[in-house]
């Protein structure tokens, strides 16, 4: 009898391990909080139109199609700031770059929704992307250290940081 | 008189040419007007098409976005795998093929799965099987707390909650890992993973525990199907990630009984002794650049009589991998490894590996694997393997 109440109580207890005590979502920061914190203010978004050449180059970036027709940016001055979504392993990573002369100021995670991998989110991380710029064939100048266990989250800012330093330059061209 | 003609003549010609000037000015004035109207109208029929434009790049986009689907996740891994060693025959494989599917039901509630046919053939007889390695739920409870129900994995080691073919080095799964942890390796129960400020990351798990009467681990997995319940298992796991590229880790398990309560067994069987066992593993992962090393140690140490007079009660093993990625494309990689499921007794049971591997990335989700291994000790073999794997 003792032993079937033990149960029980452990079984209560693994219950409370899943009960929720109040939800916040994986959001860190929401992306207009972004925009105001990296240029000081939001101005009204620009929008970029993508060609059929704009895509292919994206998806040898993304190494994988991209399908949006255009994508959204702010800019001040010569910062730009760009609010991408990439996925890692299942689900979309938010992830907020800011642009200033062609390198990156800040690249920051602003909502994570895979359930492993979330190490990319923390600053020790992400600082890695400051400064660096885009090379000829499109990569960063800066050698970004992985974190075992979320590689395809590492590999999705990666891309986002590469991505971003694209547009900016292209966004730039057109201006 | 002629003058006067003259004068009148000329007054009347200025006359008509003011009129003419002013009529003309008029028209000029009514046409810039009319194109002003065409351009606003223009400017205006320009913003509408902008909008609407807009409008339906936002529907493609939000079709895209919002569909039935948009909160159901697919994936997925596989590997073939050919071995050739040393007096055996030489054997091809498509050793796993997984899909995963996953369901968002808000954003703080999720479901995930990983489904696996292994050896390609299931059923009476057959060499392969039809598992479920991870059913479960989680919910996040707070910006760095998160919870977990169902059947998942074991937090511990390297490789067991991430094995897919192009994150690790070498055809098959090292042997350390498989063998003494052993990989992969999923129960049923609850978990809860606690993220410390500072890349320290806490996981416990009240779980599902090993059935062995002999202190066999790999084969003690219930694989959760129609597992005894009866002694559960306690885990704990630490992780530190907070220097780029460093991974620290170590889990500590204890099983209250990996026999299940043996010492109970009714209709005449012969009863075995309690066994409660304490696994402890620790790894590290340090990349510089394009060099990386992995090292693991993984210990058992198992009570009761039958684990003590096998040699089972102690069960150890280590290795130690460096790789260097050459490019994108090319890893290389050496691994030496010691392994004993007997440790505790003075037999040569230690099984000692030394490999060396090339692995080549087709895309980044995609690579050729191919390895030579010289195996030591309890095994005296040598041979090669090679094999692809993917993840989508």
């Amino acid at each position: 009898m003792n032993s079937v109440l033990n149960k029980l109580l452990l079984l209560i207890c693994i219950l409370l391990l899943i009960i929720p005590l109040g939800f916040t979502q994986g959001v860190y920061q929401a992306p207009e909080l972004f925009i105001k914190q990296t240029i000081g203010e939001l101005p009204k978004a620009k929008v970029l139109w993508l060609t059929k050449e704009d895509k292919a180059i994206i998806a040898d970036i993304l190494n994988h199609r991209f399908n949006r027709l255009r994508i959204r940016y702010w800019q001040k001055a010569d910062n730009t700031v760009w609010i991408l979504d990439e996925i890692g392993k299942e689900k979309p990573i938010t992830i907020g770059v800011h642009i200033q002369n062609k390198q990156i100021v800040e690249l920051k995670v602003l909502v994570y929704r895979e359930s492993r991998g979330d190490e990319v989110r923390h600053e020790f991380f992400t600082k890695q992307f400051n400064l660096a710029k885009l090379t000829n064939d499109n990569r960063l100048t800066s050698h970004i250290d992985g974190i075992t266990g979320a590689t395809l989250s590492v590999w999705a800012l990666t891309k986002v940081a590469r991505l971003s330093l694209w547009l900016n330059n292209k966004a730039l061209a057109l201006n | 008189m002629k003058k006067t003609l003259i004068a009148s003549a000329i007054v009347s010609l200025f006359a008509s040419a003011t009129v003419t000037a002013n009529d003309e000015s008029q028209e000029l004035r009514d046409i810039i007007e009319q194109q002003h109207n065409v351009l606003k109208t223009l400017e205006q029929r320009l913003n509408e098409t902008e909008q609407r434009l807009e409008a339906t790049a936002d529907q493609v986009e939000m079709s895209n976005t919002n569909s039935i689907f948009s909160q159901t996740s697919i994936g997925g891994y596989g590997e073939l795998h050919y071995n050739n060693y040393e007096d055996q025959d030489a054997k091809i494989d498509f050793h796993r093929f997984v899909l995963f599917f996953g369901y968002e039901f808000t954003d703080d509630v999720r479901f995930f799965s990983e489904f696996e046919l292994e050896h390609s053939i299931a059923g009476e007889g057959k060499a392969g099987e039809v598992e479920l390695e991870q059913a479960f739920v989680e919910v996040n409870i707070n910006e760095q707390t998160t919870s977990k129900v169902g059947l998942f994995l074991i937090p511990v080691g390297i490789i067991n909650e991430t094995h897919e073919p192009p994150t690790f080095y070498g055809v098959e799964r090292n042997g350390v890992e498989k063998n003494i942890i052993p990989a992969t390796w999923w129960e049923a129960g609850a978990a809860i993973n606690y993220k410390l400020s500072g890349g320290l990351a806490l996981d416990g798990a009240i779980t599902s525990g090993l059935n062995t009467l002999d202190a066999n681990i790999r084969s003690g997995r219930q694989k959760v199907a129609k597992a005894t319940a009866e002694n559960l298992a306690y885990t704990g796991r630490v992780k530190y990630t907070a220097i780029n590229g460093l991974e620290l880790a170590a889990t500590l398990q204890y099983q209250t009984d990996i026999t299940q309560g043996g010492a109970n067994l009714a209709d005449g069987a012969t009863a075995v002794d309690k066994a409660d066992a304490t696994l402890l593993e620790a790894h590290a992962i340090y990349q510089v650049q394009d060099f990386t090393v992995r090292a693991l140690y993984a210990r058992w140490d198992i009570n009761g009589d039958e684990a003590n007079a096998s040699g089972r009660d102690e069960q150890t093993g280590w290795y130690v991998e460096p790789s260097y990625k050459i490019n994108e494309k090319v890893g290389l990689f050496a691994r030496y490894s010691q392994y004993d499921n007997e440790a505790g007794n003075d037999e040569l049971t230690q099984v000692k590996s030394t490999s060396v591997g090339v692995n080549y990335y087709l895309h980044e989700s995609v690579v050729l694997k191919a390895d030579y291994e010289d195996l030591g000790g309890a095994k005296d073999s040598k041979g090669f393997n090679v094999g692809f794997g993917y993840q989508f």
